[in-house]
């Protein structure tokens, strides 16, 4: 077959399983949620539909689907269309650079590829995630003002100036990670950490990244964008149907990408701790198969802790999460950078 | 070929955006489609191999400049640009033979520049090449560069503070 066409079919099967997988994913983390919570308040939680409630994300979905989609008359019409796409789009597009497994070689058609298990192997990788993420400020705002409604105009502008703000220490904590790896590309990160995880070389890094993301996904204690007793709902307060489901899909593609992104970044990826690969040696499908186990417990983790988290504490004020941002995460930030680079010039 | 395709798209959205930042009149809408401008520069500069520059051009212009300026539009509340038809009523009378002069222009430098641009244009701007030559090369300028942001932001700092205090008192 011509490389050419192989390494498409190649690409295109990546893209979809990735997607696939981030819906399935967030079909889980949405009964996850309720679940959780459930137990933390002391209460059951939905489990009528199917065994333990399983079936609870289909017959949501289902709901909607089959809801009325109000376009109210006072909306900018294109502009409101055009909020929960612009939202959706950058959300489920950072995925792409993240790897969930080593690079491979194999036969496919009687030549040698290379498969990675990423879907778009960039050389500047985590600056790919940081550009477009922060696109995603666009479908809050646009969706808030089309909305036509004060309280989305309310959301629609604390959310972006809650993104913008916590864009900077975020970005700060990975230039940290990236004077260690020395390479902007994420596989190379992820190599970088084969023996000692980052988390344990950068504890500082991990935590003011882990708080900027809680900030960047708009989930408590930072949900300010959406705070109901407040400002109703926030930007999606006009949405119905569909439209304000893709509001809610793309807060959860958000939630997998950070918590994927933080387990690249200070959490050693797909790498397996202890050696135990090392110990075990299996064959190199079984390896890559539990290379990817371990990015997906990993993940999962994360994301049950950004849910614990969510139903633990209550909302900051809005002046607190800004001074939290540029006065303590900043600066913390820039001394970090600092302190790795004092840590590189001494022992290397 | 791919290649080729990838480019007229990209040029044609380009283009296309352009004329409708300044044929729209509702300002919210040419700011977004001068943002599909910017994505489409973007592209062509995928094709170039600059990454490194594609990557910062989505980051500074769409994701931190023409937020701000979508945030001007929208707290200003412009309608549609009614008054303004008025105020600039005589200045297309100058603006066409100035385009016609940046046209000349800009065909004459491309022209004289297509032979050796096309062969020369790999890996100039990925980021091992973009970060050696900013810290051996251009190190001064680049230097220099950073005390000049440090200026800006503190002038942009002072200043707002001066504002908080006048309105408190």
């Amino acid at each position: 077959m011509d490389p050419v066409i192989l390494n498409l079919i190649i690409v295109l099967v990546k893209i979809v399983v990735v997607l696939i997988g981030i819906f399935v994913t967030i079909l889980i983390l949405t009964l996850a949620e309720r679940r959780v919570s459930g137990f933390i308040q002391d209460r059951l939680g939905p489990n009528r539909v199917g065994p333990f409630g399983l079936l609870q994300p289909i017959a949501d979905a289902l709901k909607f689907f089959v809801k009325e989609d109000i376009i109210p008359s006072h909306v900018e019409k294109a502009l409101y269309i055009l909020g929960p796409m612009l939202i959706l789009i950058p959300a489920l597009m950072t995925f792409a650079v993240i790897p969930f497994g080593d690079q491979i070689y194999t036969y496919l058609g009687g030549q040698l590829v290379d498969i990675r298990f990423q879907v778009a192997d960039l050389n500047v990788g985590i600056l790919y995630i940081l550009a477009i993420a922060s696109l995603g400020v666009y479908g809050t705002v646009i969706g808030g003002w089309a909305s036509n409604n004060k309280y989305s105009l309310m959301g629609g502008l604390r959310s972006s100036s809650q993104m913008i703000s916590y864009e900077i220490p975020m970005g700060l904590s990975i230039v940290s990670v990236v004077m260690m790896s020395g390479s902007l590309r994420l596989q190379d990160i992820v190599h970088d950490q084969a023996q000692l995880w980052n988390i344990i070389r950068q504890p500082l890094a991990f935590v003011i990244f882990m708080v900027s993301a809680f900030a960047e996904t708009n989930r408590l204690p930072f949900d300010l964008p959406e705070a109901e007793q407040e400002l109703v709902g926030g930007y999606h307060t006009e949405y119905s149907s569909m439209k304000f489901a893709a509001f809610m899909l793309s807060e959860y593609a958000n939630l997998i990408t950070s918590s994927a992104l933080m387990v690249t970044l200070f959490l050693g990826g797909w790498q397996v701790p202890f050696g135990i690969l090392e110990f075990l040696n299996l064959p190199i499908l079984w390896e890559q198969l539990i290379q990817i186990l371990s990015f997906v417990i990993k993940t999962g983790f994360m994301l049950f802790f950004f849910i614990w988290v969510r139903w633990t504490l209550p909302r900051f004020r809005y002046d607190q999460l800004m001074n939290l941002g540029w006065k303590s995460l900043l600066p913390l930030a820039l001394f970090n950078i600092v302190l790795t680079g004092l840590g590189i010039a001494i022992f290397s | 070929m791919i290649q080729l395709i990838l480019f007229f798209t990209f040029a044609f959205l380009a283009v296309f955006g352009g004329v409708m930042v300044i044929s729209h009149r509702n300002p919210i809408y040419s700011a977004l489609f001068l943002i599909l401008t910017l994505f489409s520069l973007a592209g062509i500069y995928i094709l170039l191999l600059a990454h490194f520059i594609a990557i910062v051009h989505i980051a500074v212009y769409a994701g931190a400049i023409m937020v701000l300026f979508l945030f001007v539009i929208m707290l200003l509340n412009i309608k549609a640009e009614a008054q303004a038809r008025g105020a600039f009523k005589y200045m297309k009378y100058l603006a066409i033979p100035m385009a016609v002069i940046l046209f000349l222009e800009l065909g004459y430098s491309g022209f004289q520049q297509y032979k050796e641009s096309v062969t020369k244009a790999s890996e100039i701007g990925t980021v091992e090449n973009i970060g050696s030559a900013l810290f051996s090369t251009y190190l001064l300028p680049f230097e220099i560069t950073s005390v000049l942001l440090v200026v800006a932001m503190a002038g942009a700092l002072f200043l707002s503070k001066k504002k908080l205090s006048v309105s408190k008192e």
